[in-house]
C-alpha cells in the first residue's frame, strides 16, 4: 500500500525559499488534485518528491519509511515506485514512441525484451497510439507526445503517478484525449498527484483538492465543497477567477 | 610553364622521389590519425568528466578544464617545442615521430574535448531529468540518451578540425619529422621546380583530406536524424 506522507517540506533555489513547509498525504488510491497560481511551487514540490531537487528540510515517508534524499539508494528505491510526467513531456528525442516506453524497463530494470515489448504495445494502444508507435517525438503532436510520456511512466509500473500540468503545453483541441487517459487511470484505481489548471477535470476526477500559494498549502478539501465554498480568502479569490470553459 | 619544368618531369617522376613523398605523406597521415583517435577518446573522456557532479571528482574536473583552456591557447609550435625539449631534458631518446605524435595528441585532445563538450551541452537538460527519474545512471544517460543526440552537433566541427589538423601537422617538421610539407621542401632544395614539388604535395594533401570530408558528410547523414535512416 503506497502511502506518501510529506511533512513540513522546505525547498529553495540558490538560497531563495520556494517551498516554505508543505505537508500533504497521498494515501493509496487517492487522486489528489493540486491547483494554485503559477509560481506557487507546485512543480518544485514534484521535483523534490522525485529527487531532482534536494529538499532543505522536512520529512518524506513512503509506507512509513523515511526517504533520505541525500542517499542514492533511497532515491533509487523511491524512483522505482514513483513516476512523473512533466509539462513538456520530455520524451527521449533519439527514440521512437515504442523505444521511449521500452527503454527503462529493458535497459535499466533488465526485464525481458519480448515481454516488455508486448506491454509497451498494449500501453500505447491504451493511450490511442497504436498507429504511431514507430514515430519519433518530433513527428508527433504535443498531445500524442504527452500520451507517450504517460505510457512511458506507466511502463515502470509505478505505485504513485505524479502529473505536472500535463495539458498546459497542449493546443486546446488536444487536451481532451490526454485527460481521457488520466480519467481512465483514476477509474482503474491509480494513485495520483495531479497538478493541473483544468478545474472541471480536477473537480470530476480528484478525490481531494489541495491549493498551493506562495510555497505552501493554503487549503485542502473534497472537490465538490472546495469549488462550491472555498474557506480561505486566497482560495475564494482563485476559484472566483476560474472560467469553467469545459462545462 | 617556367623554363625547364617540362624537361624536369621525367627526372622528377622517379620511384625514389615518389617513395620519398609517399613516405612523408604516410607520416602526415599517421600523425593526424594518432592525433584524431587519441583526441576523440581522451577529449571525449575529458568532456564527460566535466559533466560529472559531486565533490569526489571536483579536482579532476578542474584539471580537465585547465588542460582544455590551456592547450587551446598555446600555439601548436610552442606545444611541439615544449614536448621536444621536455623529452630532451628528461633524457629520453625518443623517436622524432613519437614526439610529434605526443604533441599533436595533446593539442587535439584539448580541441576535441571542447567540441564534445559543446555537443553534450546541446542536448536539452530535460533529457537528463527524464532519464534520472527513471533511474538511469550517469553513464546510461550518456550512452542511451545524450551521446546519440550529441553526434549530429559534434561531427561537423570535429571533421572540420580533423581536416585543419591534417595540414597543421606540417609543423612537426620543426622538430625534424619528415612529413609531407618538409619532404616537398627537401625536393625543392634538390633543385626541382616548386611547381612540381609543391604541386605533388598539394595533390597528396588533397588526396588525404578530401576522403575525410566525404566520410564526415556520410557520418553526418547517418547520425543527423535517426528517424530518416
Ligand atoms: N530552476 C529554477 N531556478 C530558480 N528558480 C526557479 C526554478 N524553477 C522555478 N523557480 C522559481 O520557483 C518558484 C516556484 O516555481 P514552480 O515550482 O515552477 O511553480 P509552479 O509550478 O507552481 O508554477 C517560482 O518563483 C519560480 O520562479
Ligand atoms: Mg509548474
Amino acid at each position: 500500500m503506497p502511502d506518501l506522507a510529506i511533512a513540513d517540506l522546505h525547498a529553495a533555489y540558490a538560497g531563495r525559499t520556494v517551498l516554505g513547509g508543505v505537508s500533504l498525504n497521498v494515501a493509496s488510491g487517492d487522486v489528489v488534485g493540486m491547483i494554485g497560481p503559477s509560481g506557487s511551487g507546485k512543480s518544485t514540490l514534484l521535483r523534490v518528491l522525485v529527487g531532482l531537487l534536494p529538499p532543505v528540510s522536512g520529512l518524506v515517508t513512503l509506507d512509513g519509511a523515511t526517504v533520505d534524499y541525500r542517499r542514492k539508494a533511497d532515491v533509487r528505491a523511491l524512483r522505482d515506485r514513483l513516476a512523473i510526467v512533466f509539462q513538456q513531456y520530455n520524451l527521449f528525442q533519439n527514440m521512437t514512441a515504442l523505444e521511449n516506453v521500452m527503454v527503462a524497463p529493458v535497459r535499466i530494470r533488465g526485464r525481458p525484451r519480448t515481454e516488455v515489448r508486448a506491454e509497451a504495445i498494449d500501453l500505447l494502444s491504451r493511450v490511442g497510439l497504436s498507429e504511431r508507435m514507430n514515430a519519433y517525438p518530433d513527428q508527433l503532436s504535443g498531445g500524442q507526445q504527452q500520451r507517450v510520456a504517460i505510457a512511458r511512466a506507466l511502463a515502470l509500473k509505478p505505485e504513485i503517478l505524479l502529473l505536472d500540468e500535463v495539458t498546459s503545453a497542449l493546443d486546446p483541441e488536444l487536451v481532451g484525449d490526454v485527460l481521457d487517459v488520466i480519467r481512465g487511470l483514476a477509474a482503474a484505481g491509480m494513485t495520483m498527484l495531479i497538478v493541473s489548471h483544468e478545474m472541471s477535470f480536477i473537480r470530476d476526477v480528484a478525490s481531494r483538492v489541495v491549493m498551493m500559494a506562495d510555497g505552501s498549502i493554503v487549503e485542502e478539501g473534497r472537490p465538490a465543497e472546495f469549488f462550491r465554498e472555498p474557506q480561505t480568502e486566497r482560495a475564494r479569490a482563485f476559484v472566483g477567477r476560474i472560467r469553467w470553459h469545459r462545462d | 610553364m617556367p623554363h625547364g619544368v617540362i624537361e624536369q618531369i621525367p627526372r622528377f617522376l622517379t620511384w625514389y622521389n615518389a617513395a620519398f613523398l609517399l613516405r612523408a605523406a604516410s607520416f602526415t597521415l599517421a600523425l593526424s590519425a594518432v592525433g584524431s583517435v587519441v583526441g576523440i577518446l581522451a577529449g571525449g573522456a575529458i568532456a564527460v568528466l566535466r559533466r560529472t557532479r559531486g565533490w569526489a571528482l571536483a579536482p579532476l574536473r578542474g584539471l580537465g578544464t585547465l588542460y582544455v583552456e590551456l592547450f587551446r591557447r598555446i600555439p601548436f609550435l610552442v606545444t611541439l617545442l615544449l614536448v621536444f625539449y621536455a623529452t630532451q631534458l628528461g633524457g629520453y631518446d625518443m623517436p622524432l615521430f613519437a614526439i610529434g605524435a605526443i604533441a599533436v595528441s595533446l593539442i587535439s585532445t584539448a580541441y576535441l574535448a571542447e567540441i564534445v563538450r559543446a555537443g553534450l551541452a546541446s542536448v536539452h537538460p530535460n533529457q537528463w531529468h527524464s532519464a534520472a527519474v527513471a533511474n538511469f545512471s550517469f553513464m546510461q544517460t550518456l550512452r542511451l540518451v545524450v551521446i546519440p543526440q550529441a553526434w549530429s552537433v559534434v561531427l561537423p566541427p570535429a571533421f572540420g578540425f580533423f581536416i585543419m589538423f591534417l595540414k597543421d601537422t606540417a609543423l612537426a617538421s620543426q622538430v625534424g619529422v619528415v612529413e609531407l610539407t618538409y619532404a616537398g621542401k627537401t625536393l625543392n632544395n634538390r633543385g626541382f621546380a616548386p611547381v612540381l614539388t609543391f604541386g605533388a604535395v598539394l595533390l597528396l594533401y588533397f588526396a588525404m583530406s578530401y576522403p575525410l570530408t566525404l566520410l564526415g558528410r556520410r557520418l553526418e547523414v547517418l547520425v543527423a536524424r535517426p528517424r530518416h535512416r
